[in-house]
């Protein structure tokens, strides 16, 4: 149990991403918070096919021994390049509502209750 | 001045943050994944197999060609749709 | 956006070869060392960016056209496919490495640790039509938000 402290940098930052996407009104600091638990999900990919004192999934000049999975390695690369995509849309339609509105505050957008 | 919104928000954060901590402590240990035959075969075969050094590329490319088949798709239609944004705008 | 002043232009010269070469590198040697198309293409599409940031968009607009960048990332895109279906024609299955172990390029298998750039099979071939798709996808991308942003500031 207590061998899993490392997995605490992945808690650590999806709670300080969720917590940017609850707590903050501008449109781009919630792209940052969702970006940052991007990261941690793919820490926790990345973590999830380490094995104890292995290296890396490579031949070339390899110093032998245990290596790491490459299936999750390879998924993570998949999450990364969809991260990116998905962080390009993201960015696009948020320029399309600053055109728009004018602004990038989420409490003065749209609505007439305010 | 703290709202009702803020209240159910931390409260959100809070249950959000005792489920992590509690998945953290009941996942398998640190550094001893449970090894399936998928993976101990790929790093047995790759190099005769694929004939790649990277055991990364030739699961990327070989093994799990249709993943990157999917990636390139959403790559295409990311860009696709950045194209459409920006298409209205011009005008 | 307009160009940036004239330190960060010959900076930007300067340094653009090198990333260049380099993301090419990661490109070519994608099957041997870490990296790989995807790697690779955002090294190459990065240093792109860095000289549409420093010389600005509007002479940027004048060198190329978003249509010639989604035309390359649509051959990058059918290169892969292509290659996936040779498969079916020569291995039997979708995406099969029907190079690996013949005579022809890339068909070497490398001995135990050693790294040969002629192994590989299909990798590198797809590891090329990726990089290129992936340079013209993310610079595109980059490139269009640019334009888009330059003439949203000369019409305000």
């Amino acid at each position: 149990m207590i061998a899993n402290i490392p997995y605490l940098a992945v808690v650590g930052l999806i709670i300080i991403g969720l917590s940017a996407v609850i707590f903050k009104k501008n449109l781009i600091k919630i792209i940052i918070g969702i970006t940052i638990i991007q990261s941690g999900v793919n820490l926790f990919l990345i973590t999830l096919g380490y094995r104890e004192g292995s290296t890396a999934p490579i031949w070339t000049s390899s110093p032998g021994g245990v290596m790491a999975f490459p299936v999750p390695q390879a998924l993570t690369l998949t999450s990364i390049v969809i991260g990116v995509a998905v962080t390009a849309l993201m960015l696009s339609l948020v320029i399309h509502l600053y055109r728009h509105h004018g602004t990038l505050d989420v409490r003065k957008m749209g609505g007439d209750d305010q | 001045m703290l709202t009702k919104r803020d209240y159910a928000a931390v409260a959100f954060l809070t249950i959000i943050t005792v489920f992590l901590m509690f998945s953290m402590l009941l996942i398998h240990p640190f550094g001893s994944p449970n090894a399936s035959a998928m993976d101990q075969y790929i790093i047995d075969n790759t190099v005769e197999e694929t004939g790649a050094n990277n055991g990364v590329t030739s699961v990327v490319f070989d093994y799990r060609g249709f993943d990157t088949l999917g990636e390139a798709t959403v790559l295409f239609t990311a860009v696709a749709g950045v194209i459409m944004i920006f298409r209205r705008l011009k005008k | 956006m307009n160009g940036m002043t004239k330190i960060v232009k010959t900076i930007a010269g300067i340094s653009f070869p090198f990333i260049v070469i380099y993301g090419l590198y990661v490109i070519a040697h994608g099957h041997l060392t870490p990296g790989g198309g995807f790697q690779g293409g955002a090294v190459v599409a990065s240093g792109l960016a860095l000289i549409l940031v420093a010389y600005g968009s509007k002479w940027a607009a004048t060198k190329i056209k978003e249509h010639d960048l989604s035309l390359l990332e649509s051959v990058g895109a059918i290169g892969f496919i292509t290659v996936a279906f040779f498969g079916i024609l020569f291995g039997g299955v979708f995406f099969s490495n029907f190079i690996v172990g013949t005579d022809l390029l890339f068909g070497g298998i490398p001995l135990a640790g050693a790294a040969d750039i002629n192994t590989g099979g299909t990798l590198p071939l797809m590891n090329f039509a990726v990089g290129l798709k992936v340079i013209a996808g993310l610079f595109g991308i980059v490139f269009i938000m640019a334009l888009a942003i330059s003439k949203k500031e000369e019409s305000a």
